[in-house]
């Protein structure tokens, strides 16, 4: 589904990517972790198109096709889908419209008919009750004064409504209380299917013990320095980064 | 024309306006008419060079021999239709071109205590309770424009609201542009008079028809007494071709409350300024503004509140946006008087730039000569927020219809303040229309 080889990119001056291979194959659940800086959230960025990242070298193939010649509404359209690490605040532009608008360009993209009003809510509700939220949620602006648990449940919420082919999320367990954090998890594991595939990228190990990977990698300097099963979050949670960095060094 | 044959063109005009006065004219109207038309004919338009001017050359209106726009023009009610807001129900008065068309108007049902007439028929018939209204609030000295309107004043709206009386549904007043002429002008002038307690929502409405390019030159009064409440929208959707100058009075006393909704679509030049006078305690008002520059637009607003008495309180939220060379104006005023102690005092400008030939000034001034009040202002001029953009499109939202819907948003947080839905879903359509990158939005969601 998704193969990254040899990617290298850079924001501003500072290289940040020096050459990242990964694959991401439909069913499977990879966790990406890595201490501050390493270039988790770069790796985020780069992948869902945003300004200012420069790609300076390799290539990301989604579906078979080349990543850097979609703009990102349509990578979202073929099918990824980037959970914020800071979900951005709108205002003025509620929930529900944002949702409806999102659905239909993907609907339409694949031509399929634009769903109505009364269509679109009965799916929307039936998402809401898995996040936890509120139908008040819908009709307030988006993100504006939710709380940090809102916010990134706001946004597992979009992901169930959207069913994208490819879940990448950003720190999508930082700023979380417990609760919050099962919830969200739960929003994820609903979202695991056999043509479905997860890339969680994040700092903690305690994500992990909700969301059970099929393969962690450890990301410090730009490159995946170590993978393996989910027996190395644990050793991470035990070791910290520093071991594995030593021992890759 | 030159200066020389614009000066006698214009003293023609008035002689003309003052042998036509209707009837036996009371002595203090042909008194203030003579007046202003003496100050119109001395001050002439105003120049760049004026302060209050600064931004704003008025040149293509004051090298311009405008006379009367002819005022029989005929009007489809599907015309109407077209122009008002659907599913309004409300009291109308419709004028062309500055002149009362009954025909036209529904003021069926009006409930006791609540009097609304034409201007030149109230002056026809009884003058003189108009002499403490008309001319009052709006000094002719305030600028040649609202002296211009004095001196050849033909017709406009007199709403007065008795004691206690509540106006259910609104007053729409729908003041149509049909001259094709580059040089008609017309003086609407609007006098409400919101008695004690009173309450009501008056619609002050200008629009064009297809073709039209005249000059409205308008002047508004309005006292709001002890506890009134009052809603004033003030809606100008011209055609671009069109020219605009307006000034609203505002007067309120002891714990009256009135909110303005001023809206500015359309115009080639657009001159607006609001000027607010709270007198008493407790009066409070609440200012809501929103213009959209585009083409080779001007608009030009200007709000000033005066808070003459302590225990006063004003919220003005005013939002720009400017596309294509369209060029915008705000400069609001607060002055807080000596001994207005408790003043409470917030204004808001935010600015929003579409294209890199389109500019907007933005110009707060707060003056404040007493020292137990609450008293804070902002003023923003930016381009559409890139994160947000990323973040719409990173959901499958192309950047077109991502940027129209911020855009939409950014105007909606003014116009949603409206609490007329129908007149706020009209307002946001003709809004969509005219942004052309938000064509598609969907205004219901």
């Amino acid at each position: 589904m998704l193969k990254i080889n040899n990617l290298q990119a850079r924001v501003e001056a500072a290289e940040i990517l020096k050459g990242i291979d990964l694959e991401v194959k439909a069913g499977e659940v990879h966790a990406i972790m890595g201490p501050n800086g390493s270039g988790k959230s770069t790796l985020c960025q780069v992948l869902g198109g945003r300004d200012g990242y420069e790609v300076t070298g390799g290539t990301v193939e989604f579906m078979g096709k080349d990543l850097f010649e979609l703009e990102p509404e349509e990578r979202a359209r073929e099918g990824i889908l980037l959970g914020f690490q800071y979900p951005v605040e709108i205002p003025g532009v509620k929930n529900i419209y944002l949702l409806k608008e999102a659905y239909n360009a993907q609907r339409k993209h694949r031509g399929e008919p634009e769903a109505d009003t009364f269509q679109f809510l009965k799916l929307v509700r039936e998402k809401l009750k898995t996040m936890q939220m509120d139908e008040s949620f819908l009709h307030r602006a988006v993100n504006v004064g939710f709380s940090g648990g809102e916010k990134k449940r706001n946004e597992i919420l979009q992901m169930l409504v959207l069913e994208p082919k490819l879940a990448l999320l950003d720190e999508t367990d930082s700023g979380l209380d417990i609760d919050a954090l099962k919830v969200v998890s739960e929003g994820v594991n609903r979202l695991r299917s056999p043509d479905r595939a997860i890339v969680l990228v994040t700092h903690y190990q305690r994500l992990l013990s909700h969301i059970e990977p099929d393969f962690v990698h450890v990301l410090s300097g730009g490159r995946i320095i170590k993978s393996g099963d989910k027996t190395l979050a644990h050793e991470l949670e035990r070791n910290g980064y520093q071991g594995i960095i030593e021992e890759a060094a | 024309m030159s200066t020389n044959a614009l000066s006698q063109h214009y003293a023609e005009q008035v002689q003309r306006v003052q042998d036509g006065l209707p009837g036996a004219i009371p002595e203090w109207l042909a008194g203030r008419r003579r007046g202003a038309a003496a100050r119109f004919s001395e001050a002439g338009f105003p120049d760049p060079r004026q302060e209050e001017w600064k931004y704003t050359n008025v040149r293509p209106i004051a090298t311009k021999p405008f006379m009367a726009a002819v005022t029989d023009a005929p009007l489809s009610e599907e015309a109407l239709r077209a122009m008002g807001f659907q599913g309004l129900d409300a009291y109308r008065m419709v004028f062309v071109d500055g002149r009362l068309r009954t025909e036209f108007s529904d003021l069926a049902d009006l409930p006791a205590g609540v009097t609304v007439q034409g201007l030149a028929d109230a002056l026809a018939s009884d003058p003189d309770p108009l002499e403490p209204l008309l001319g009052t609030l709006a000094h002719d000295r305030f600028s040649s424009f609202a002296a211009a309107n004095m001196a050849f004043l033909t017709d406009g709206a007199v709403i007065r609201l008795g004691k206690g009386v509540r106006l259910e549904r609104p007053l729409h007043l729908l003041m149509v542009g049909s001259a094709g002429g580059p040089a008609t002008w017309s003086h609407p002038r609007v006098l409400i008079q919101a008695g004690e307690g009173s309450d009501a929502t008056v619609i002050e409405h200008y629009a064009d028809l297809e073709g039209a390019s005249g000059f409205t030159n308008t002047v508004t009064e309005l006292r709001a007494e002890a506890g009134a409440q009052l809603r004033h929208y003030l809606l100008q959707d011209h055609a671009d071709s069109a020219y605009h100058v307006g000034s609203v009075f505002v007067q309120q006393r002891r714990d009256s409350r009135v909110t303005s909704h001023n809206v500015n679509l359309g115009g080639r030049l657009v001159r607006h300024d609001l000027n607010v006078d709270l007198t008493e305690p407790g009066a409070e008002i609440e200012l809501n503004g929103l213009f959209l520059v585009g083409g080779r637009q001007h608009v030009d607003t200007h709000t000033r509140v005066h808070h003459s008495s302590p225990h006063t309180t004003s919220r003005e939220q005013y939002r720009g946006i400017g596309q294509g060379h369209g060029r915008g104006v705000f400069k609001g005023r607060v002055l807080v008087e000596r001994g207005a102690q408790k003043t409470d005092a917030q204004q808001h400008s935010a600015n929003l730039l579409l294209s890199p030939n389109a500019e907007i000034d933005t110009k707060p001034e707060l003056e404040i000569y007493a020292d137990d009040v609450k008293c804070a202002h902002g003023a923003t001029v930016g381009q559409l927020d890139e994160t947000s953009m990323y973040y719409l499109r990173s959901r499958g939202i192309d950047a077109e219809a991502a940027r129209g819907m911020l855009v939409f948003a950014f105007a909606d947080e003014v116009l949603e303040r409206m609490e007329l839905a129908p007149v706020r879903t009209s307002i946001e359509r003709r809004l969509a229309a005219r942004l052309p990158e938000a064509g598609a939005i969907d205004v219901i969601g």
